[in-house]
């Protein structure tokens, strides 16, 4: 009984997942945080640029490195490293950030390198697996394969105005 | 008087529509089975601005539908009432009505009765529920017989329109420039006419001439009420002047009448001078270009930044180009904010006629007498106060003056007097708003709290009971009259002041009165702050909040009962806040004993505040390492990509370009009361 209803559960899970790398299908930016290879679409992604003069928010959670100015914008920095406890948070000339444009805000994030801009086919984005990546399954779009490589297709949109990563006022009105 | 009004007209015109279209945004929003309370409220709310307007400027069959349309709104904002589909409709009926008649006063065409009085029953018979079916199937049926008749009416009557003209020309009855309008209007506005009368009285609005606002209180020609022009005529003189001036556009020509009308629709007589020595440029380009000048600001910051570092022997004319520099972007950005700057008189000189009315209706005998009405403010401020002050003005007269008896008895004179003022006071504009009546009831207070379930005790400050009186639908009033005791008004009030940046404060002592005080930032856009180290970090004070900055001795601040901290300041002991401590950062290496639990001595600034009025008022000391300037800084809003943080009140951008947090010294104040709380809490726990 409970194995049916699982393999039900899973089945429609993959059939979702599967809706969802369709709809996903297109160009990835790549990315690295520790050893783990990660996508996200590359339509959120603005600009990229060096990690530098950050002024720290005060009582801001630790992944939250606080704001820069963006040729006059203000832009609230996230650090994945810190917020997935992927690779080391060393802050020097070569630490990148990504500036993503997610739900009408600019937000950016830290990674530990930008690798390339891929294109994926349907066929070549499987259904994520329910653990595994340090995140949360329900942010995952699903896994890219690019011959040996792996990339972790990250929902960013939805990841970034998520509870989970307190930038936007409901999430803090909750807690 | 009534000249002086009407230059506000167009102001309540603005007001009126903006909320009629809030409100028909939020009503379409609703849902019916599941209603939202706070969307009831927000409704309820532009329904009671629009009566406490149209109450203000006289027009009195706005203030009859809306009284209606709020009975049933605040029946079902106390959930009296289940919301129903219908009564949707009935509310969007009556907002088309309002609508109609608010284009009517800008002389638009007139709603016909029977439309107005089929939208009150219908909202008299939902709020009443005797026969709620009955109303259902008979007010739509009488509106749409309303709608039915008048298309054919105009159909038929286009020549006797014409007639009418001739005829009010000859006769010089008033109607003369309506018609015209009217008449020039033909074909869009009667296709309306058939099915949205708001619309097309909306559309008429657009081509009224700055004369035609004057005929707001006269009904435009339509073959319905052709009668009443004869009875509005006897208003005639009042409006004596314009209809000249219209007359003779209409002896000119109809169609010349017609085309002068988009400029000013609205608008007086007298405006009409000095539109020669002004512009009207829209507000968005006057925003646009404070934008800039504030880009400029920090351009030139940054400049005067690097220049600062050159020696000023070799780069002499360079150091003085600087200094220019600095002189022309201040003055430039003074010139430029003062576009926007508005005298205070454009609000209280609506306030005369509200009192002497009011008073008349109330049975009492009120003086106002106004102060500093050329203060100026931001004109985006003006808009925003002028509803609050409205509410706050009626609440005086209402519930402070007492009657002329009881004044008497308690040894006053008859006549109370309410005083406005305005006044500047560091940064900020104060406003107040004063009366000698009764003061207000602590203990009614409070009963009232209980009553409703708040958490209230009976050794509170008086500050705090005081500003209970804001809480949504507290009104101590018994009864509740068109004027005031529902219980919106301070709520509404409270909320429109804190989205501007602004406080309320009360005074009020039994028997000699009450004063309330808006504080109000004097713009939006642009703060002088100081800038304080702290650790590493920069932060920017506003300068409003600052009092003083000294260097305090090791003796000067002592600790009380172990924790809390106070500095001496010439005989005053103010509570001591380590922003170190409030932030978690690790003081500047020189300062480590600004450290709390170091010994109590300082190495840093003690920076005394002043947060302002209410239980948060009184000045208060922030310690920090160092104060490194003061600046003009544009006020960025963290909001944008990020939310709001406690104790920040938005972000600037600072010379080099680093980003430097805006402090809220209110929050601050509020927040280092919590930690203290907090740990003594953990003290008593632990002990």
């Amino acid at each position: 009984m409970l194995t049916t209803q699982s393999s039900q559960a899973t089945a429609a899970h993959a059939d979702i997942a599967a809706q969802a790398a369709l709809r996903y299908s297109g160009e990835f930016l790549t990315f690295t945080l520790g050893a783990e290879e990660y996508g996200i679409e590359i339509l959120k992604v603005q600009e990229i640029r060096g990690y530098d003069a950050v002024t720290t928010l005060v009582n801001a959670p630790e992944f939250i490195k606080g704001v820069v100015n963006l040729r006059g914008v203000i832009v609230p920095i996230v650090d994945m490293r810190i917020k997935f406890h992927l690779g080391e948070p060393q802050y020097n000339a070569f630490t990148v950030v990504i500036i993503l444009n997610v739900a009408g805000r600019v937000v950016g994030m830290v990674v530990d390198s930008v690798s390339d801009v891929v294109n994926l086919a349907a066929d070549q984005i499987r259904p994520a697996p329910e653990f595994g990546a340090a995140l949360d399954a329900s942010y995952l779009i699903g896994l890219g394969t690019l011959g040996e490589r792996m990339l972790i297709l990250m929902d960013i949109e939805r990841l970034m105005t998520s509870d989970d990563m307190a930038l936007i006022e409901t999430a803090h009105l909750v807690t | 008087m009534n000249v002086d009004m009407s230059q506000f007209f167009q102001v309540f015109f603005e007001e009126a529509a903006e909320h009629l279209a809030s409100m028909e945004a939020l009503l379409l929003k609703l849902d019916v089975s599941a209603p939202d309370l706070e969307e009831m409220n927000a409704i309820f709310r532009a329904a009671h601005s629009i009566k406490g307007g149209a109450g203000t400027f006289g027009f009195t069959d706005m203030v009859a539908v809306t009284h209606e349309l709020e009975t049933l709104l605040d029946k079902l904002r106390k959930q009296e009432l289940a919301l129903t589909a219908d009564m949707v409709d009935a509310f969007l009926a009556a907002k088309d009505v309002v609508g109609g008649q608010l284009a009517a006063h800008q002389g638009g065409d007139a709603v016909s009765e029977e439309n107005i009085r089929a939208a009150c029953k219908r909202l008299k018979q939902l709020a009443d529920r005797a026969t709620a079916g009955a109303a259902a199937g008979d007010a739509p049926a009488a509106a749409a017989r309303a709608q039915a008749t008048t298309p054919a009416g105009v159909e038929g009557e286009d020549y006797g329109f014409f007639d009418d003209v001739s005829d009010a020309n000859a006769d010089a009855v008033s109607g003369a420039s309506p018609v015209a309008a009217a008449a020039d209007d033909t074909d869009e506005g009667f296709g309306f006419f058939s099915d949205a009368p708001a619309e097309s009285a909306a559309a008429a609005v657009v081509d009224a001439d700055a004369g035609y606002g004057f005929f707001g209180e006269l009904p435009a020609v339509s073959p319905g009420v052709a009668e009443e022009i004869s009875a509005d005529s006897e208003r005639a003189p009042r409006a004596a002047i314009p209809q000249n001036r219209a007359s003779d556009h209409a002896d000119a020509g109809i169609p010349i009448t017609g085309r002068r009308a988009t400029d000013r629709p609205g608008g007086a007589a007298a405006p009409a001078a000095a539109a020669d020595t002004s512009i009207r440029v829209s507000v968005d380009k006057v925003d646009q270009l404070i934008n800039l000048v504030g880009e400029l600001v920090i351009t030139q910051a940054m400049l005067a930044q690097t220049a600062s570092r050159l020696d000023p022997v070799l780069y002499a004319t360079m150091m003085n180009g600087m200094g220019q520099l600095e002189r022309n972007t201040r003055d430039l950005q003074e010139s430029v904010m003062s576009i926007r700057m508005m005298p205070i008189a454009f609000v209280f000189s609506r306030f005369p006629r509200l009192v002497r009315e009011l008073a008349g209706k109330l049975d009492k005998q009120v003086e106002l007498k106004t102060v500093g009405e050329g203060t100026e403010l931001d004109k985006g401020l003006i808009e925003k106060i002028a509803d609050p002050l409205t509410h706050l003005v009626r609440n005086s007269l209402d519930h402070g003056i007492e009657s002329p008896q009881e004044r008497e008895a308690a040894g006053k004179p008859a006549k109370g007097t309410i005083t406005l003022s305005a006044y500047h006071q560091g940064g900020n504009v104060i406003i107040d708003v004063a009366d000698d009546g009764a003061g207000l009831s602590r203990s009614k207070i409070l009963a009232k709290a209980k009553e409703r379930g708040m958490n209230v005790h009976d050794d509170m400050p008086d500050q705090e009971v005081w500003q209970l009186i804001f809480e949504a639908g507290f009104s101590t009033a018994t009864v509740v009259t068109d004027v005031s005791g529902r219980g919106v008004g301070m709520d509404v009030v409270k909320r429109n002041i804190f989205s501007i940046g602004g406080r309320v404060e009360i005074d009020s002592a039994p028997g000699l009165g009450t004063r309330m005080s808006v504080r109000l930032p004097l713009t939006l856009a642009i703060l002088d702050g100081m800038s304080v180290a702290v650790g590493k970090e920069v932060f920017i004070v506003p300068l409003t909040y600052v009092v003083e900055s000294l260097q305090a001795a090791e003796h000067e601040i002592k600790t009380v009962s172990g924790q809390g901290r106070v500095v001496h300041v010439r005989g005053e002991y103010l509570p001591l806040t380590s922003l170190h401590q409030l932030f978690n950062i690790k003081p500047a290496a020189a300062n480590v004993n600004a450290n709390v639990g170091a010994g109590g001595t300082s190495g840093g600034i003690v920076m005394i505040v002043e947060a302002g009025g209410g239980k948060d008022g009184g000045k208060h000391a922030l310690l920090v390492d160092a104060l490194l300037g003061q600046h003009q800084v544009v006020i960025k809003s963290l909001q944008t990509n990020y939310r709001k943080v406690v104790g920040v009140s938005g972000a600037t951008i600072m010379g080099d370009g680093h980003v430097a947090l805006i402090l809220d010294v209110g929050a601050l104040v509020k927040m280092s009361r919590a930690s203290e709380d907090r740990y003594q809490r953990t003290e008593e726990l632990t002990s």
